[in-house]
């Protein structure tokens, strides 16, 4: 796997605060990188870096062949990029600014106009930006990040903004430039949605990079219990099941259900002992850790680390 | 190409702002007013209209061509980072030199055309009325319209260095006005008050021409009132065009001077900057 995004021990410090200190990684071509941590965690300054917008403080990066903080622009014309709150020239219409960035990445204007009807501008593409909601604009946005045939995609905060509808749309397409060898970096706090979607999860914490693998990865590192949910028929509303093991913990959620932590090792021997038990269990549901779990818990390992 | 597809787009957003309409209206306005109430002390006996009008436009456009060129500038490079608009502009393959050349070229086609259209309203008005225009006259007048556009570059480029150097809009445009002001108003002032207190002691012919050349408005002035005989009689400037060794090329060169250098600091300061 050849590697578009090369990111090798960069620092980035305003003043005296490390927006990114010493990150390092590459992404690689046809990969979906979901960029998660809270605000202020670096995710920004990091695609920022990329495009050569900022210069790092100690460190390199590489971007398509180019090194950006050297003002190399040349790959630009194979990424596209959607700002965080993007915003466009009020006074042009949505078909002018589209056209605008088609021409700057020397791409037909006609194929370029194509990309507003696929995010579902369509009509409102004639009116100027200025009347544009919130969603419209960031609709607008897509379109012009996807513009030619991107080999990177560096999209800060995608979906606020979009409808549940244009959301799908939105990921259908994502996973298609991906399947086709885009590299795709995606920056969200909308962490259910990128859960079953990112083959991969960057965590950042106050400017470091705290955990980076696939959430199976992720979930092995973290040894985050699966939370297993039992149905069971005929308990008392206090009792717990006697085959439920001494040291997991239970809870009961409501009427029937209990629920138990099982550690990853644990949980096929939990599955047993709880159908063994004969037929008061009556519905089984197995949670994995989620990714916000996951998320809480490696910020939780970086804040206590010294 | 990345440089006049920026240009077209200013120019294109500067006619959907109304800013070529205002400006070309502004000039057209003061300009024909100039040209008729402004010949109504020396009548039409035996004075080339014309030449009249020169001297007064360009009186005007001292104080009004840089004052436009500076408001559609002081925003262009901080007011678009304000505003988000160049964080994506910047991540398209365009190296930022280009940004500001091709903002560059859209201000000054929108300046420009606004002073010939509006200027040469006057000439047409005094053409329609039956006015005498001979080769001198017109060579005068178009030279004060070609000047215009290059004292309109000079701020334009000055106004592109502040937007450059300063962090929000409002810093900008105080700035701006503090040197119009400046440039304008104050400079020829404190000029003339330190040559009447020098009384012709210490400061030399030559400290003079270069504290004329220090200021673009100055070598506007001195370009327009001087450089024409037929001009420089109505300007009561005659005289000092006799002694003056600052020649036309001297002086064009201070404006394009004065446009080059602050274009090349901006565009130096604009790729320092971070964003």
């Amino acid at each position: 796997m050849t590697s578009t995004v090369r990111v090798s021990d960069v620092t980035k410090a305003y003043g005296r605060v490390e927006a990114v200190r010493g990150a390092s990684f590459a992404l690689g071509q046809g990969e979906l990188v979901a960029l998660i941590g809270h605000n202020g965690a670096g995710k920004t300054t990091l695609m920022k870096l990329m495009l050569g917008l900022i210069r790092p403080t100690s460190g390199a990066i590489e971007v398509l062949g180019d090194n950006p903080a050297a003002g190399e622009f040349a790959g630009r014309r194979q990424l596209g990029y959607l700002p965080e709150n993007v915003s466009f020239d009020p006074a042009l219409t949505g078909r002018e600014t589209q056209a605008f960035y088609a021409r700057l990445k020397r791409e037909p204007v006609a194929k370029a106009l194509d990309l507003l009807d696929a995010v579902g501008l369509g009509a409102a593409s004639r009116r100027r930006v200025s009347t544009y909601s919130k969603g419209m604009r960031q609709r607008l946005g897509l379109a012009q990040a996807l513009l030619g045939a991107p080999r990177v995609l560096l999209l800060d905060e995608p979906t606020t903004g979009l409808d549940p509808e244009l959301r799908q749309t939105f990921y259908d397409i994502i996973a298609r430039l991906a399947a086709a060898g885009t590299t795709v970096l995606l920056s969200s706090h909308a962490l259910t949605e990128l859960e079953e979607r990112a083959g991969r999860v960057i965590i950042m914490n106050r400017g470091i990079k705290v955990a980076d693998g696939s959430i199976d990865e992720l979930r092995r590192l973290a040894r985050l219990p699966t939370r297993i949910r039992l149905k069971v028929a005929g308990l008392a509303p206090s009792e717990m099941p006697p085959w439920a093991p001494a040291d997991a913990t239970c809870r009961r959620l409501n009427g029937h259900i209990v629920e138990i932590d099982a550690a990853p090792e644990r949980k096929i021997e939990l599955l047993h002992r709880a159908t063994a038990a004969g037929n008061a269990v009556e519905d089984v549901d197995v949670v994995p850790p989620t990714l916000d779990e996951l998320y809480a818990h490696f910020l939780r390992q970086s804040e206590q680390a010294p | 190409m990345n440089i006049l597809i920026i240009a077209a787009k200013e120019i294109h957003q500067a006619i959907r702002n109304r800013w070529v309409l205002a400006a070309t209206l502004l000039l057209a306005g003061l300009a024909l007013s100039l040209t008729f109430l402004g010949s109504a002390p020396t009548g039409n006996v035996g004075v080339r209209t014309l030449d009249v009008v020169v001297v007064s436009l360009s009186s005007l456009t001292i104080f009004l061509v840089p004052l436009i060129a500076l408001l559609i500038s002081h925003d262009a490079i901080v007011g678009e980072m304000e505003r988000g608009t160049m964080l994506l502009l910047l991540s398209y393959p365009v190296a930022r030199w280009q940004v500001l050349l091709g903002k560059f070229l859209g201000h000054l086609a929108v300046l420009a055309f606004a002073t010939c259209l509006g200027y040469g309203a006057a000439v047409g008005a005094l053409a329609a009325t039956g006015s005498q225009i001979d080769s001198d006259s017109f060579l005068a007048f178009a030279a004060m319209v070609g000047s215009s556009v290059l004292l309109g570059a000079a701020f334009v480029a000055i106004g592109y260095l502040i937007s450059a150097l300063v962090r929000d809009r409002g810093t900008a445009a105080g700035i701006c006005i503090g040197l119009w002001l400046l440039l304008v108003l104050i400079y020829d002032m404190a000029l003339l008050g330190v040559l009447a207190l020098d009384q012709g002691r210490s400061i030399s012919a030559a400290a003079l021409n270069a504290m004329l050349l220090a200021n673009p408005t100055d070598a506007y002035r001195l370009i327009n009132l001087t450089g024409f005989a037929n001009v420089s009689t109505f300007a009561g400037m005659a005289g000092l065009a006799q002694t003056s060794s600052l020649t036309i090329p001297v002086l064009l060169s201070a404006l394009l001077g004065w446009t080059l250098l602050p274009l090349g600091l901006a565009a130096l300061a604009f790729s320092r900057r971070e964003l």
